[in-house]
C-alpha cells in the first residue's frame, strides 16, 4: 500500500506540525506553509505520513491513492 | 490530634482522602492542560519542544485530567459519609450537600465532557464548530476552582491555597497571552475576557475571607445539619 502526500491549500493554517512530524518528504517555505514531494509513501514512512496527518489541527494534509 | 485522624477515627473512609486528592490534582492537571492549550494556539515552541510535543501534552493532561475527575467522583461517591449520588456529578444543583458548590463542580464537568467529545469528533464536526465549543474551557476552569473552594476540605491549609493561588495566576497569564495576541483574538473577544476576569478575580477577593476562609463555612456552604460537628470541644476542627 502507498499513498501520496497532499496538502489542501484552503484549510492550511500553516501550522507546521506536518514538517515536524514528516521531515523527509516535507519542508516549510518562508512564511511556514509546507512544500511537499508528492511521490508515494509507503511502509514505515507512510506510519509517520499518517501520524503527520492526524496531529494537522486543521486536517489540510491528505493521504490520497496514488492514480 | 490531627484533623485527618480525627475524621478517620470518625468513621471517615479512605475514600474521602482519594476525593480530596484527586480534586486536587485536577486541578492542576486541567490548570496545566489550560496553559499548555495557549502556548499551543500561540504557536509557542523552540528545538526542545516542538509543536507536535506542545499539542499531545496538552491533549494528554486534559485526557489524564477527566480520568482522575472520574477517580474524584466515584470516590466521593463510594465513601458515603457525605450523600453524593452519581447523578449530582452530572445534574447540577440537585443534591443535598452543599448543592450550590457541588452543582458547580457538576457544570463545569459537563461542559468539559461536551469538550472533550467535540475534540474526539473534530474531524466529523469541523474546526470551526470545535472551536466555539472549546471557548467553553474558559468557563469549565473558574467553575471549577469555585467548586474547589467551596466543597473543599483542605481549602484553609496553606498548601492548597498555595495550589489554588499558583494556578489561578497561571490561568490567568494563560488568559492574557491567548487574548492579547492581536491576529487571533476579536477586541469584543479581548473585552469579554479582560472583564470576566477582572471581575472574576474581585470576587474572590471580596469572597474568600467571609466564605471558605471564614468561620463557620461548613455550614453556610449548604452542608446537611446531620454531618456537621457539633460544637463539642474535640470535634473542633473536623470539618469536612
Amino acid at each position: 500500500m502507498s499513498r501520496r502526500v497532499r496538502v489542501n491549500p484552503i484549510a492550511c493554517e500553516a501550522h507546521g506540525m506536518c514538517a515536524e512530524l514528516l521531515p523527509e518528504r516535507i519542508t516549510l517555505d518562508e512564511w511556514g506553509y509546507p512544500v511537499v514531494d508528492e511521490k508515494p509513501v509507503s511502509g514505515e514512512e507512510l506510519a509517520h505520513a499518517k501520524r503527520a496527518a492526524q496531529a494537522c489541527p486543521t486536517f489540510a494534509l491528505l493521504l490520497e491513492r496514488p492514480r | 490530634m490531627t484533623p485527618e485522624l480525627l475524621a478517620a477515627s470518625s468513621g471517615s473512609s479512605g475514600y474521602w482522602y482519594l476525593t480530596r486528592s484527586t480534586g486536587t490534582v485536577a486541578l492542576l492537571l486541567l490548570t496545566a492542560s489550560v496553559v499548555l492549550g495557549v502556548v499551543d494556539v500561540r504557536r509557542w515552541s523552540s528545538q526542545r519542544w516542538p509543536r507536535f510535543v506542545i499539542d499531545s501534552l496538552h491533549r494528554n493532561t486534559a485526557l489524564l485530567a477527566m480520568v482522575f475527575l472520574v477517580l474524584h467522583i466515584l470516590t466521593s461517591v463510594l465513601d458515603g459519609f457525605a450523600p453524593i449520588s452519581l447523578a449530582d456529578a452530572i445534574v447540577p444543583f440537585g443534591g443535598s450537600y452543599r448543592p450550590l458548590w457541588l452543582g458547580l463542580g457538576a457544570v463545569s464537568f459537563d461542559l468539559l465532557i461536551a469538550i472533550v467529545l467535540t475534540s474526539v469528533m473534530r474531524a466529523r464536526i469541523g474546526v470551526t464548530t470545535w472551536r466555539t465549543v472549546h471557548w467553553l474551557v474558559y468557563a469549565s476552569w473558574p467553575i471549577a476552582l469555585l467548586h474547589g473552594l467551596g466543597t473543599g476540605s483542605d481549602v484553609t491549609r496553606t498548601w492548597q491555597l498555595a495550589i489554588s493561588v499558583v494556578c489561578a495566576a497561571g490561568v490567568l497569564l494563560a488568559l492574557l497571552a491567548r487574548v492579547l495576541d492581536r491576529a487571533a483574538a476579536s477586541p469584543a473577544a479581548r473585552n469579554a475576557a479582560l472583564g470576566g476576569a477582572g471581575a472574576f478575580s474581585l470576587f474572590l477577593a471580596l469572597w474568600l475571607p467571609s466564605g471558605p476562609l471564614g468561620s463557620d463555612w461548613a455550614r453556610r456552604s449548604g452542608t446537611p445539619t446531620s454531618l456537621l460537628p457539633h460544637a463539642s470541644a474535640h470535634n473542633k476542627g473536623a470539618k469536612r
